[in-house]
Protein backbone atom coordinates (compact mmCIF):
# COMPACT_ATOMS: atom_id res chain seq x y z
CA UNK A 1 0.00 0.00 0.00
CA UNK A 2 1.22 3.49 -0.74
CA UNK A 3 0.56 6.36 1.59
CA UNK A 4 0.42 10.06 0.86
CA UNK A 5 1.56 10.69 4.42
CA UNK A 6 4.74 9.25 5.92
CA UNK A 7 3.23 9.49 9.39
CA UNK A 8 0.24 7.47 8.22
CA UNK A 9 2.59 4.87 6.71
CA UNK A 10 4.64 4.47 9.90
CA UNK A 11 1.54 4.17 12.06
CA UNK A 12 -0.26 1.83 9.67
CA UNK A 13 2.78 -0.44 9.54
CA UNK A 14 2.50 -0.68 13.35
CA UNK A 15 5.86 0.95 13.90
CA UNK A 16 6.11 3.12 16.98
CA UNK A 17 5.80 6.66 15.62
CA UNK A 18 7.62 9.78 16.73
CA UNK A 19 6.37 13.28 16.00
CA UNK A 20 8.00 16.47 17.21
CA UNK A 21 6.86 20.03 17.56
CA UNK A 22 8.60 23.02 16.05
CA UNK A 23 7.56 26.36 17.48
CA UNK A 24 7.57 29.06 14.80
CA UNK A 25 9.24 32.43 15.47
CA UNK A 26 7.70 35.77 16.41
CA UNK A 27 8.67 37.19 13.05
CA UNK A 28 9.08 36.22 9.42
CA UNK A 29 12.68 35.00 9.55
CA UNK A 30 12.40 31.53 8.02
CA UNK A 31 15.96 30.71 9.06
CA UNK A 32 14.63 30.19 12.59
CA UNK A 33 12.50 27.32 11.35
CA UNK A 34 15.12 26.00 8.93
CA UNK A 35 17.71 25.80 11.70
CA UNK A 36 15.45 23.85 14.03
CA UNK A 37 14.25 21.62 11.21
CA UNK A 38 17.80 20.88 10.05
CA UNK A 39 18.65 19.77 13.57
CA UNK A 40 15.61 17.50 13.84
CA UNK A 41 15.64 16.03 10.35
CA UNK A 42 15.50 12.24 10.55
CA UNK A 43 14.58 12.15 14.24
CA UNK A 44 10.80 12.17 13.79
CA UNK A 45 8.31 10.94 11.21
CA UNK A 46 6.52 14.25 10.97
CA UNK A 47 6.78 17.68 12.55
CA UNK A 48 4.02 19.81 14.03
CA UNK A 49 4.11 23.52 13.41
CA UNK A 50 1.90 25.21 15.97
CA UNK A 51 -0.91 27.62 15.13
CA UNK A 52 -0.42 30.73 17.29
CA UNK A 53 -0.27 28.57 20.41
CA UNK A 54 -1.26 30.22 23.67
CA UNK A 55 -2.76 32.93 21.45
CA UNK A 56 0.60 34.59 20.84
CA UNK A 57 1.10 35.82 17.28
CA UNK A 58 3.81 33.89 15.46
CA UNK A 59 4.66 32.89 11.90
CA UNK A 60 1.67 30.88 10.68
CA UNK A 61 1.50 27.12 10.80
CA UNK A 62 0.82 27.03 7.06
CA UNK A 63 3.88 29.16 6.27
CA UNK A 64 6.04 26.99 8.52
CA UNK A 65 4.72 23.84 6.87
CA UNK A 66 5.67 25.15 3.43
CA UNK A 67 9.22 25.74 4.67
CA UNK A 68 9.40 22.15 5.97
CA UNK A 69 8.07 20.79 2.67
CA UNK A 70 10.70 22.79 0.85
CA UNK A 71 13.33 21.11 3.04
CA UNK A 72 11.93 17.63 2.46
CA UNK A 73 10.49 17.19 5.96
CA UNK A 74 6.94 16.07 6.51
CA UNK A 75 4.82 18.64 8.33
CA UNK A 76 1.74 18.32 10.52
CA UNK A 77 -0.14 21.56 10.08
CA UNK A 78 -2.19 22.73 13.05
CA UNK A 79 -5.52 24.49 12.67
CA UNK A 80 -7.42 26.03 15.56
CA UNK A 81 -10.97 27.37 15.65
CA UNK A 82 -10.14 30.53 17.60
CA UNK A 83 -8.98 32.72 14.74
CA UNK A 84 -10.86 31.51 11.67
CA UNK A 85 -14.44 30.78 10.68
CA UNK A 86 -15.54 27.83 8.56
CA UNK A 87 -14.91 29.74 5.33
CA UNK A 88 -11.28 30.54 6.18
CA UNK A 89 -10.59 27.09 7.66
CA UNK A 90 -11.83 25.20 4.61
CA UNK A 91 -10.04 27.58 2.26
CA UNK A 92 -6.72 27.43 4.15
CA UNK A 93 -6.97 23.66 4.23
CA UNK A 94 -7.35 23.51 0.44
CA UNK A 95 -4.43 25.89 0.02
CA UNK A 96 -2.18 23.85 2.30
CA UNK A 97 -3.07 20.52 0.73
CA UNK A 98 -2.53 21.96 -2.75
CA UNK A 99 1.10 22.61 -1.85
CA UNK A 100 1.64 19.18 -0.28
CA UNK A 101 0.53 19.26 3.37
CA UNK A 102 -1.01 15.88 4.22
CA UNK A 103 -1.28 15.75 8.00
CA UNK A 104 -3.44 18.32 9.76
CA UNK A 105 -4.14 18.49 13.48
CA UNK A 106 -7.39 20.22 14.41
CA UNK A 107 -8.09 21.82 17.74
CA UNK A 108 -10.35 24.41 19.29
CA UNK A 109 -7.36 26.45 20.47
CA UNK A 110 -6.18 28.30 23.56
CA UNK A 111 -8.45 31.17 24.53
CA UNK A 112 -7.32 34.58 23.27
CA UNK A 113 -7.24 35.97 26.82
CA UNK A 114 -4.00 34.00 27.44
CA UNK A 115 -2.01 35.58 24.66
CA UNK A 116 -0.40 38.85 23.68
CA UNK A 117 -3.58 40.23 22.07
CA UNK A 118 -6.15 39.72 24.82
CA UNK A 119 -8.40 42.34 23.20
CA UNK A 120 -8.88 40.15 20.12
CA UNK A 121 -12.32 38.85 19.25
CA UNK A 122 -12.34 35.05 19.35
CA UNK A 123 -14.11 33.44 16.41
CA UNK A 124 -15.17 29.97 17.63
CA UNK A 125 -17.56 29.53 14.73
CA UNK A 126 -16.85 25.79 15.09
CA UNK A 127 -15.44 23.53 17.75
CA UNK A 128 -12.68 21.02 17.01
CA UNK A 129 -15.05 18.07 16.67
CA UNK A 130 -17.24 19.87 14.16
CA UNK A 131 -14.15 20.91 12.20
CA UNK A 132 -12.88 17.32 12.11
CA UNK A 133 -16.24 16.15 10.78
CA UNK A 134 -16.21 18.85 8.10
CA UNK A 135 -12.75 17.80 6.93
CA UNK A 136 -13.74 14.13 6.89
CA UNK A 137 -16.74 15.02 4.72
CA UNK A 138 -14.54 17.10 2.43
CA UNK A 139 -12.19 14.14 2.02
CA UNK A 140 -14.63 11.22 1.95
CA UNK A 141 -17.75 12.77 0.43
CA UNK A 142 -16.19 15.59 -1.56
CA UNK A 143 -18.43 18.26 -0.07
CA UNK A 144 -17.94 21.52 1.79
CA UNK A 145 -19.70 22.17 5.09
CA UNK A 146 -22.52 23.86 3.18
CA UNK A 147 -23.13 20.70 1.17
CA UNK A 148 -21.71 22.24 -2.01
CA UNK A 149 -19.59 19.85 -4.05
CA UNK A 150 -15.82 20.32 -4.16
CA UNK A 151 -15.25 20.85 -7.86
CA UNK A 152 -11.56 20.45 -8.44
CA UNK A 153 -9.34 18.41 -6.15
CA UNK A 154 -10.60 16.49 -3.11
CA UNK A 155 -8.20 17.10 -0.20
CA UNK A 156 -6.59 13.87 1.01
CA UNK A 157 -5.92 14.67 4.63
CA UNK A 158 -4.64 12.46 7.45
CA UNK A 159 -6.86 13.92 10.15
CA UNK A 160 -5.50 14.59 13.62
CA UNK A 161 -7.17 15.56 16.86
CA UNK A 162 -5.98 16.40 20.35
CA UNK A 163 -6.93 14.86 23.66
CA UNK A 164 -6.35 15.80 27.25
CA UNK A 165 -6.67 12.71 29.46
CA UNK A 166 -5.99 14.80 32.57
CA UNK A 167 -8.59 17.55 32.40
CA UNK A 168 -11.96 17.56 34.12
CA UNK A 169 -14.59 16.25 34.05
CA UNK A 170 -12.36 13.20 34.03
CA UNK A 171 -15.22 10.76 33.44
CA UNK A 172 -16.00 12.49 30.15
CA UNK A 173 -12.50 12.36 28.67
CA UNK A 174 -12.84 9.04 26.85
CA UNK A 175 -16.32 9.98 25.61
CA UNK A 176 -14.81 13.07 24.12
CA UNK A 177 -12.02 11.30 22.23
CA UNK A 178 -14.56 8.72 21.07
CA UNK A 179 -16.66 11.53 19.68
CA UNK A 180 -13.60 12.95 17.95
CA UNK A 181 -12.73 9.60 16.40
CA UNK A 182 -16.31 9.02 15.24
CA UNK A 183 -16.24 12.53 13.75
CA UNK A 184 -13.19 11.49 11.70
CA UNK A 185 -9.90 11.73 13.60
CA UNK A 186 -7.32 9.27 12.23
CA UNK A 187 -4.70 10.06 14.84
CA UNK A 188 -4.69 11.68 18.26
CA UNK A 189 -1.89 13.64 19.93
CA UNK A 190 -2.38 13.91 23.67
CA UNK A 191 -1.53 16.54 26.22
CA UNK A 192 1.93 15.98 27.75
CA UNK A 193 1.94 12.93 29.97
CA UNK A 194 3.46 13.17 33.44
CA UNK A 195 0.76 11.43 35.44
CA UNK A 196 1.13 7.83 34.31
CA UNK A 197 -1.62 6.51 36.59
CA UNK A 198 -4.21 8.78 35.03
CA UNK A 199 -2.88 8.14 31.55
CA UNK A 200 -3.01 4.37 32.07
CA UNK A 201 -6.59 4.57 33.30
CA UNK A 202 -7.55 6.63 30.28
CA UNK A 203 -5.78 4.28 27.85
CA UNK A 204 -7.42 1.25 29.46
CA UNK A 205 -10.82 2.71 28.75
CA UNK A 206 -9.72 3.82 25.25
CA UNK A 207 -8.68 0.23 24.49
CA UNK A 208 -11.75 -1.27 26.18
CA UNK A 209 -13.87 0.67 23.70
CA UNK A 210 -11.63 -0.39 20.81
CA UNK A 211 -10.71 3.19 20.02
CA UNK A 212 -7.01 2.36 19.67
CA UNK A 213 -8.04 0.24 16.67
CA UNK A 214 -9.94 3.10 15.07
CA UNK A 215 -7.33 5.83 15.48
CA UNK A 216 -3.64 6.01 16.35
CA UNK A 217 -2.84 7.43 19.77
CA UNK A 218 0.38 9.41 20.21
CA UNK A 219 1.25 10.26 23.80
CA UNK A 220 2.60 13.74 24.51
CA UNK A 221 6.08 14.08 26.02
CA UNK A 222 7.48 17.41 27.18
CA UNK A 223 10.88 17.47 28.92
CA UNK A 224 10.95 19.94 31.80
CA UNK A 225 13.90 22.22 31.28
CA UNK A 226 14.03 24.13 34.55
CA UNK A 227 12.41 24.76 37.90
CA UNK A 228 10.74 27.80 36.37
CA UNK A 229 9.21 25.71 33.63
CA UNK A 230 8.07 23.03 36.07
CA UNK A 231 6.42 25.76 38.15
CA UNK A 232 4.69 27.26 35.17
CA UNK A 233 3.50 23.91 33.82
CA UNK A 234 2.32 22.66 37.20
CA UNK A 235 0.56 25.77 38.40
CA UNK A 236 -0.26 28.00 35.44
CA UNK A 237 -0.79 26.03 32.25
CA UNK A 238 -4.41 24.87 32.06
CA UNK A 239 -4.89 21.15 31.64
CA UNK A 240 -1.36 20.03 32.56
CA UNK A 241 -1.05 17.53 35.40
CA UNK A 242 2.42 17.17 36.96
CA UNK A 243 2.34 14.87 39.99
CA UNK A 244 4.08 16.16 43.13
CA UNK A 245 6.62 13.35 42.91
CA UNK A 246 7.92 14.54 39.52
CA UNK A 247 7.70 18.17 40.52
CA UNK A 248 9.77 17.52 43.64
CA UNK A 249 12.42 15.68 41.64
CA UNK A 250 12.87 18.80 39.49
CA UNK A 251 12.91 21.37 42.26
CA UNK A 252 15.25 19.31 44.44
CA UNK A 253 17.66 18.40 41.64
CA UNK A 254 21.17 19.85 41.57
CA UNK A 255 20.82 19.95 37.78
CA UNK A 256 17.11 20.37 36.98
CA UNK A 257 17.72 20.26 33.23
CA UNK A 258 19.45 16.88 33.48
CA UNK A 259 16.75 15.60 35.82
CA UNK A 260 14.01 16.83 33.48
CA UNK A 261 15.62 14.99 30.61
CA UNK A 262 15.90 11.78 32.62
CA UNK A 263 12.28 11.99 33.72
CA UNK A 264 11.27 12.25 30.06
CA UNK A 265 13.31 9.17 29.18
CA UNK A 266 11.70 7.24 32.03
CA UNK A 267 8.24 8.38 31.00
CA UNK A 268 8.85 7.33 27.38
CA UNK A 269 10.04 3.96 28.62
CA UNK A 270 6.76 3.45 30.47
CA UNK A 271 4.58 4.94 27.74
CA UNK A 272 5.89 2.63 25.03
CA UNK A 273 4.80 -0.38 27.09
CA UNK A 274 1.22 0.84 27.38
CA UNK A 275 -1.22 -1.11 25.24
CA UNK A 276 -2.80 0.93 22.48
CA UNK A 277 -0.18 3.67 22.30
CA UNK A 278 1.02 4.04 18.72
CA UNK A 279 3.74 6.59 19.26
CA UNK A 280 4.92 9.67 21.06
CA UNK A 281 4.63 13.34 20.29
CA UNK A 282 7.55 15.37 21.64
CA UNK A 283 7.01 19.00 22.50
CA UNK A 284 10.30 20.39 23.77
CA UNK A 285 9.35 24.00 24.41
CA UNK A 286 12.35 26.25 23.62
CA UNK A 287 14.49 23.12 23.89
CA UNK A 288 14.11 21.51 20.49
CA UNK A 289 17.83 20.67 20.32
CA UNK A 290 17.37 18.02 23.00
CA UNK A 291 15.07 15.97 20.74
CA UNK A 292 17.78 14.07 18.74
CA UNK A 293 19.43 12.85 21.96
CA UNK A 294 16.09 11.92 23.49
CA UNK A 295 14.96 10.00 20.41
CA UNK A 296 18.30 8.17 20.18
CA UNK A 297 18.51 7.22 23.85
CA UNK A 298 14.87 6.14 23.87
CA UNK A 299 15.80 3.70 21.12
CA UNK A 300 13.76 5.26 18.34
CA UNK A 301 16.59 6.12 15.97
CA UNK A 302 16.88 5.68 13.02
CA UNK A 303 13.28 6.29 12.00
CA UNK A 304 11.62 3.70 9.76
CA UNK B 1 -31.99 41.13 31.56
CA UNK B 2 -29.38 43.41 30.05
CA UNK B 3 -26.56 43.72 32.55
CA UNK B 4 -24.84 47.09 32.59
CA UNK B 5 -22.12 48.71 34.64
CA UNK B 6 -21.61 52.41 35.13
CA UNK B 7 -18.58 53.94 33.49
CA UNK B 8 -16.01 55.45 35.82
CA UNK B 9 -16.94 58.94 36.94
CA UNK B 10 -13.81 60.36 35.33
CA UNK B 11 -14.91 58.97 31.98
CA UNK B 12 -18.47 60.30 32.45
CA UNK B 13 -17.10 63.76 33.27
CA UNK B 14 -15.06 63.65 30.06
CA UNK B 15 -18.16 62.73 28.10
CA UNK B 16 -20.46 65.43 29.49
CA UNK B 17 -17.94 68.27 29.35
CA UNK B 18 -19.18 71.49 30.95
CA UNK B 19 -22.84 70.63 30.64
CA UNK B 20 -25.58 71.47 31.16
CA UNK B 21 -26.66 67.85 31.33
CA UNK B 22 -30.05 66.18 31.15
CA UNK B 23 -29.94 62.72 32.70
CA UNK B 24 -32.00 59.78 31.52
CA UNK B 25 -32.44 56.57 33.50
CA UNK B 26 -34.41 53.39 32.91
CA UNK B 27 -37.01 51.72 35.12
CA UNK B 28 -36.13 48.19 34.10
CA UNK B 29 -32.72 46.51 33.72
CA UNK B 30 -30.59 49.53 34.69
CA UNK B 31 -32.70 49.96 37.83
CA UNK B 32 -32.20 46.32 38.81
CA UNK B 33 -28.47 46.55 38.04
CA UNK B 34 -28.23 49.71 40.18
CA UNK B 35 -26.71 51.58 37.29
CA UNK B 36 -29.52 53.83 36.02
CA UNK B 37 -32.56 53.69 38.28
CA UNK B 38 -34.01 56.70 40.10
CA UNK B 39 -31.52 56.33 42.93
CA UNK B 40 -28.48 56.27 40.64
CA UNK B 41 -29.79 59.08 38.44
CA UNK B 42 -30.21 61.31 41.51
CA UNK B 43 -26.75 60.34 42.73
CA UNK B 44 -25.34 61.22 39.32
CA UNK B 45 -27.12 64.59 39.47
CA UNK B 46 -25.45 65.30 42.83
CA UNK B 47 -22.03 64.24 41.57
CA UNK B 48 -22.28 66.49 38.52
CA UNK B 49 -23.55 69.44 40.54
CA UNK B 50 -20.72 69.03 43.02
CA UNK B 51 -18.40 69.36 40.03
CA UNK B 52 -20.23 72.60 39.14
CA UNK B 53 -21.86 71.05 36.11
CA UNK B 54 -25.48 72.18 35.68
CA UNK B 55 -28.14 69.53 35.47
CA UNK B 56 -31.17 70.81 33.57
CA UNK B 57 -33.34 67.90 34.65
CA UNK B 58 -33.73 64.15 34.67
CA UNK B 59 -36.23 61.45 33.83
CA UNK B 60 -36.59 57.72 34.38
CA UNK B 61 -37.98 56.17 31.21
CA UNK B 62 -40.29 53.22 31.59
CA UNK B 63 -38.41 51.47 30.00
CA UNK B 64 -35.81 53.30 27.90
CA UNK B 65 -36.05 50.81 25.04
CA UNK B 66 -39.73 51.61 24.32
CA UNK B 67 -39.71 54.11 21.44
CA UNK B 68 -43.31 55.36 21.53
CA UNK B 69 -43.42 55.47 25.30
CA UNK B 70 -40.16 57.45 25.41
CA UNK B 71 -41.50 59.85 22.79
CA UNK B 72 -44.55 60.55 24.93
CA UNK B 73 -42.59 60.94 28.18
CA UNK B 74 -39.78 63.08 26.74
CA UNK B 75 -42.34 65.59 25.38
CA UNK B 76 -42.89 66.67 28.99
CA UNK B 77 -39.19 67.52 29.31
CA UNK B 78 -38.89 69.63 26.16
CA UNK B 79 -37.46 72.68 27.96
CA UNK B 80 -35.02 70.74 30.13
CA UNK B 81 -33.71 68.94 27.06
CA UNK B 82 -33.41 72.15 25.06
CA UNK B 83 -31.43 73.70 27.92
CA UNK B 84 -28.95 70.81 27.94
CA UNK B 85 -25.81 70.41 25.85
CA UNK B 86 -25.47 66.72 26.68
CA UNK B 87 -28.00 64.01 27.36
CA UNK B 88 -26.43 61.45 29.69
CA UNK B 89 -28.22 58.09 29.40
CA UNK B 90 -27.81 55.52 32.16
CA UNK B 91 -29.30 52.50 30.39
CA UNK B 92 -28.23 49.78 27.98
CA UNK B 93 -27.05 50.48 24.43
CA UNK B 94 -30.62 50.11 23.24
CA UNK B 95 -31.86 52.78 25.65
CA UNK B 96 -29.10 55.15 24.54
CA UNK B 97 -30.04 54.73 20.89
CA UNK B 98 -33.76 55.09 21.42
CA UNK B 99 -33.13 58.39 23.20
CA UNK B 100 -30.67 59.46 20.48
CA UNK B 101 -33.31 58.81 17.83
CA UNK B 102 -35.82 60.96 19.70
CA UNK B 103 -33.44 63.80 20.60
CA UNK B 104 -31.84 64.80 17.35
CA UNK B 105 -30.35 68.21 18.23
CA UNK B 106 -28.39 67.40 21.40
CA UNK B 107 -25.41 65.09 21.94
CA UNK B 108 -26.46 61.83 23.56
CA UNK B 109 -23.76 60.04 25.57
CA UNK B 110 -23.79 56.72 27.38
CA UNK B 111 -22.83 56.65 31.05
CA UNK B 112 -22.93 52.85 31.17
CA UNK B 113 -21.33 49.89 29.43
CA UNK B 114 -23.75 47.13 28.45
CA UNK B 115 -22.15 43.77 29.25
CA UNK B 116 -24.44 40.87 28.49
CA UNK B 117 -27.82 39.27 28.78
CA UNK B 118 -27.69 37.61 32.12
CA UNK B 119 -29.07 36.74 35.47
CA UNK B 120 -28.89 38.49 38.83
CA UNK B 121 -27.43 35.97 41.25
CA UNK B 122 -27.58 38.40 44.13
CA UNK B 123 -27.10 42.14 44.54
CA UNK B 124 -24.26 43.23 42.26
CA UNK B 125 -23.48 39.68 41.13
CA UNK B 126 -24.44 38.90 37.53
CA UNK B 127 -23.81 35.97 35.22
CA UNK B 128 -24.07 35.77 31.46
CA UNK B 129 -26.84 33.47 30.32
CA UNK B 130 -27.75 34.11 26.68
CA UNK B 131 -25.99 35.21 23.49
CA UNK B 132 -29.22 35.82 21.56
CA UNK B 133 -28.01 33.35 18.93
CA UNK B 134 -31.37 33.12 17.22
CA UNK B 135 -31.92 29.36 17.57
CA UNK B 136 -32.06 27.97 21.07
CA UNK B 137 -30.47 24.56 21.60
CA UNK B 138 -30.48 24.51 25.39
CA UNK B 139 -32.67 21.39 25.27
CA UNK B 140 -29.58 19.45 24.18
CA UNK B 141 -27.79 20.41 27.38
CA UNK B 142 -30.44 19.91 30.04
CA UNK B 143 -31.10 23.59 30.60
CA UNK B 144 -27.55 24.94 30.44
CA UNK B 145 -26.25 27.01 27.51
CA UNK B 146 -22.65 26.39 26.38
CA UNK B 147 -22.88 29.11 23.72
CA UNK B 148 -23.21 31.90 26.25
CA UNK B 149 -21.45 30.27 29.18
CA UNK B 150 -18.40 28.63 27.56
CA UNK B 151 -15.89 31.27 26.40
CA UNK B 152 -15.21 29.06 23.37
CA UNK B 153 -18.91 28.26 22.80
CA UNK B 154 -18.05 24.57 22.56
CA UNK B 155 -21.00 22.44 21.57
CA UNK B 156 -19.50 18.94 21.75
CA UNK B 157 -17.90 18.78 25.16
CA UNK B 158 -15.37 20.58 27.32
CA UNK B 159 -11.99 21.75 26.06
CA UNK B 160 -8.81 20.54 27.72
CA UNK B 161 -8.70 23.45 30.13
CA UNK B 162 -11.51 22.49 32.48
CA UNK B 163 -10.10 21.91 35.98
CA UNK B 164 -11.91 21.31 39.26
CA UNK B 165 -15.14 22.60 37.79
CA UNK B 166 -13.60 25.90 36.76
CA UNK B 167 -12.95 27.42 33.35
CA UNK B 168 -9.34 27.81 32.25
CA UNK B 169 -9.76 31.51 31.69
CA UNK B 170 -10.85 32.40 35.23
CA UNK B 171 -11.32 30.76 38.61
CA UNK B 172 -14.40 32.94 38.97
CA UNK B 173 -16.10 31.18 36.11
CA UNK B 174 -17.71 27.77 36.47
CA UNK B 175 -16.96 25.48 33.53
CA UNK B 176 -20.44 25.10 32.08
CA UNK B 177 -19.41 21.75 30.60
CA UNK B 178 -18.60 20.48 34.06
CA UNK B 179 -22.10 21.54 35.12
CA UNK B 180 -23.70 19.95 32.04
CA UNK B 181 -21.81 16.71 32.59
CA UNK B 182 -22.71 16.46 36.27
CA UNK B 183 -26.34 17.31 35.67
CA UNK B 184 -26.77 14.76 32.89
CA UNK B 185 -24.88 12.16 34.89
CA UNK B 186 -27.19 12.65 37.86
CA UNK B 187 -30.17 12.21 35.51
CA UNK B 188 -28.62 9.09 33.96
CA UNK B 189 -28.79 10.94 30.65
CA UNK B 190 -25.14 11.08 29.56
CA UNK B 191 -26.13 9.40 26.28
CA UNK B 192 -27.45 12.82 25.25
CA UNK B 193 -23.85 13.95 24.79
CA UNK B 194 -22.93 11.13 22.39
CA UNK B 195 -24.44 12.67 19.28
CA UNK B 196 -22.34 15.12 17.33
CA UNK B 197 -23.85 18.57 17.48
CA UNK B 198 -23.56 20.03 13.99
CA UNK B 199 -22.03 23.45 13.30
CA UNK B 200 -24.45 26.13 14.33
CA UNK B 201 -26.38 28.16 11.78
CA UNK B 202 -25.34 31.62 12.87
CA UNK B 203 -27.50 33.18 10.16
CA UNK B 204 -30.42 32.73 12.55
CA UNK B 205 -28.85 35.30 14.83
CA UNK B 206 -29.70 38.97 14.84
CA UNK B 207 -26.08 39.74 13.92
CA UNK B 208 -27.35 39.41 10.39
CA UNK B 209 -29.55 42.47 10.91
CA UNK B 210 -32.84 40.66 11.22
CA UNK B 211 -35.84 42.69 12.27
CA UNK B 212 -38.89 41.08 13.81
Amino acid sequence: MTYESNLQRVLSEKKFAVTAEIGPPKGCNQEKIRKKAELLKGYADAFNITDNQTAVVRLSSMGGCFILLDMGLEPIMQMGCRDRNRIALQSDLLGAVSVGVRNILFMTGDHQSFGNHPGAKGVYDLDSIQLIKIVKDMRDLGVFQSGDKILSGIPDVFIGGTANPFADPLDFRVDRIEKKIIAGADFIQTQSVYNLDKFNQWMDEVCARGLDKKAFILAGVTPLKSVKMADRMKFHVPGVDIPDEIYKRIINASDPKYEGYNISLELIDEIKKIRGVGGIHITALFWEDIIPKLVKEAGFYPRP
Amino acid sequence: MIITKQKEIKKILDLVGNGPVFIVGCSECATLCNTGGEKEVKEMKNILEEKKIDVSGFVILDPACHFLNDKRILKNYKNEIENAKKILVLACGNGVQTVAELVQDTDVVSGTDALFLGEIKRLGDFERRCNLCGECIIDLYDGLCPISRCPKSMLNGPCGGSMNGKCEISDDLDCVWDLIFKRLKADNSLHKLKDLVEPKDWSKSTEMGRRV
